[in-house]
């Protein structure tokens, strides 16, 4: 039998049908692999903070992480405790990796919210790491990055990461050439106040050899990118600095 | 290719030259300036591509009886979606590595106008295995730009190959770069995608004049 497809009711039921057809694949598949992937999602964050912590497997200048299948293990060793800031108040929870900071940060947009800050405290060869989440904007989605400091703030590690970066330029903040550069910069002018790290375009210390100038060269072709980064860790980590200040004190 | 008949044969060397996607139909050509900064990109995505391609026209082709006309672009376009979709979840569940490295290219594959183009001009009217074999024809095609591009852009403007360092050390001032050689960053940036795929049409109009429009 030959089907008129031009006619209108046929066009309108073969659009129905395709609905429900594509609608119901992609249900079935997500909802049956939904669990598996929260579970890639929790390993990678594990994987992502130990990172940080100088926790990997890194050969030359690859980024490797450790395997995911030794994630949590090593998580559990090297994570001692696990916090989070609200209100000036230190509260202890040992799911605090688990704190959505995209959600918290959406949230603190309300003055009347006090956003929970998450910061995970890790114990390497003797020394005390303090991790923090944070996130922030590139060029064209959403950037974040697990900064690993000491008592001082000062950076001792860093996993940046973002959602869509363009391959090749803004992509590269998850670069070792990039990364590896903040490692010993100091969060802190020598005053205490809190300067953050700048992604600089007129940079002088290309290799830098200075930790102390609260800079790091920026990536050619990457402005917005790198502008996001500054912005982030001038953002999201200042808010920690009160913390800081209240174990020093101690 | 002793398997395939002439014609068959022509689907698969056809988009290779005499009627490359990007070159000669100038089609494809968003995704071509966005993602060749890098060779790795540019492979990543002409493999994901491939994938699609071939998938999707044997796909469009199965229906291509039943497809009312009037809609027939809005079905294409869920076909694509839904293939990419799939693919993202299954790949995020059983290899999540591989996944955050394509997760960049989904929305680029989606508006790929060479895989719309595939569709309408070719699955719609041909059988499964010619749609299959000018779909891969096609992704091939494109791979072939993406890739000379993506050398050619991340020789001259980053200095390296794959991510590794092939002219030396620009910082260091080893290799190339001790004689004086600077990277082009300009080549980094989507306008030289342009002009390079600019030239690589050039050659090939000088070569095969018969492609010249009067």
């Amino acid at each position: 039998m030959e089907i008129n497809t031009e006619k209108n009711s046929y066009t309108l039921m073969f659009a129905i049908g395709l609905v429900v057809i594509v609608g119901t694949l992609l249900a079935a598949v997500d909802s049956s692999l939904k669990d598996k992937i929260r579970v890639n999602k929790l390993l990678e964050k594990q994987q992502n903070i130990l990172y940080a912590i100088g926790i990997n497997e890194n050969q030359g200048n690859s980024v490797s992480f450790i395997a995911a299948d030794k994630a949590e293990q090593e998580f559990k060793k090297y994570i001692t405790k696990q916090i989070y800031i609200e209100n000036n108040n230190v509260i202890e929870d040992k799911d605090a990796y688990l704190i959505d900071v995209k959600k918290e940060k959406a949230l603190a947009k309300d003055p009347d919210y006090s956003r929970k800050l998450p910061l995970f405290i890790a114990e390497k060869d003797e020394k005390k790491l303090y991790v923090a989440p944070i996130r922030g904007k590139g060029l064209w989605d959403a950037i974040w990055a697990y900064v690993s400091m000491d008592e001082n703030m000062t950076i001792q590690g860093i996993y940046f990461d973002h959602k869509a970066e363009t391959p090749g330029l803004g992509a590269n903040i998850k670069q070792r050439f990039f990364m590896d550069d903040f490692i010993g910069e100091a969060l802190l002018d020598s005053n205490g106040n809190f300067k953050g790290v700048n992604v600089s375009k007129t940079n002088l210390d290309p290799k830098n050899n200075d930790k102390y100038d609260n800079e790091v060269d920026a990536i050619a072709g990457s402005t917005i990118t790198g502008d996001g980064v500054t912005a982030m860790i001038r953002s999201d980590l200042s808010l920690y600095q009160s913390y800081f200040n209240k174990i020093k004190n101690n | 290719m002793g398997f395939l008949s002439k014609k068959d044969a022509k689907l698969i060397s056809d988009p290779l030259s005499d009627n490359n996607p990007i070159t000669v139909q100038v089609l494809g050509i968003c995704s071509a300036l966005a993602i060749t900064a890098e060779l790795e990109a540019s492979v990543v995505m002409s493999v994901s591509v491939l994938f699609v391609m071939g998938v999707g026209n044997v796909v469009i082709s199965m229906i291509r009886n039943i497809v009312p006309s009037k809609i027939r672009i809005i079905v294409q376009l869920t076909v694509i979606a839904t293939l990419v979709i799939i693919v993202d979840l299954v790949l995020k569940a059983f290899a999540y590595e591989l996944s955050k490295t394509l997760s960049v290219f989904i929305g680029l594959i989606i508006t790929n106008c060479i895989i719309m183009g595939r569709f309408e001009a070719f699955a719609l009217g041909n059988g499964l295995w010619r749609s299959f074999l000018d779909g891969i024809g096609n992704a091939f095609g494109y791979a072939v730009i993406l890739i000379i591009v993506g050398f050619f852009r991340e020789l001259l403007g980053s200095g390296t190959l794959w991510g590794i360092a092939v002219l030396g050390d620009p910082i260091d001032k080893t290799g190339l770069y001790a004689l004086g050689y600077e990277n082009n960053g300009f080549m980094l940036l989507s306008p030289m995608a342009l002009i390079v795929v600019g030239i690589i049409i050039w050659i090939q109009r000088a070569r095969s004049k018969h492609l010249i429009e009067e």
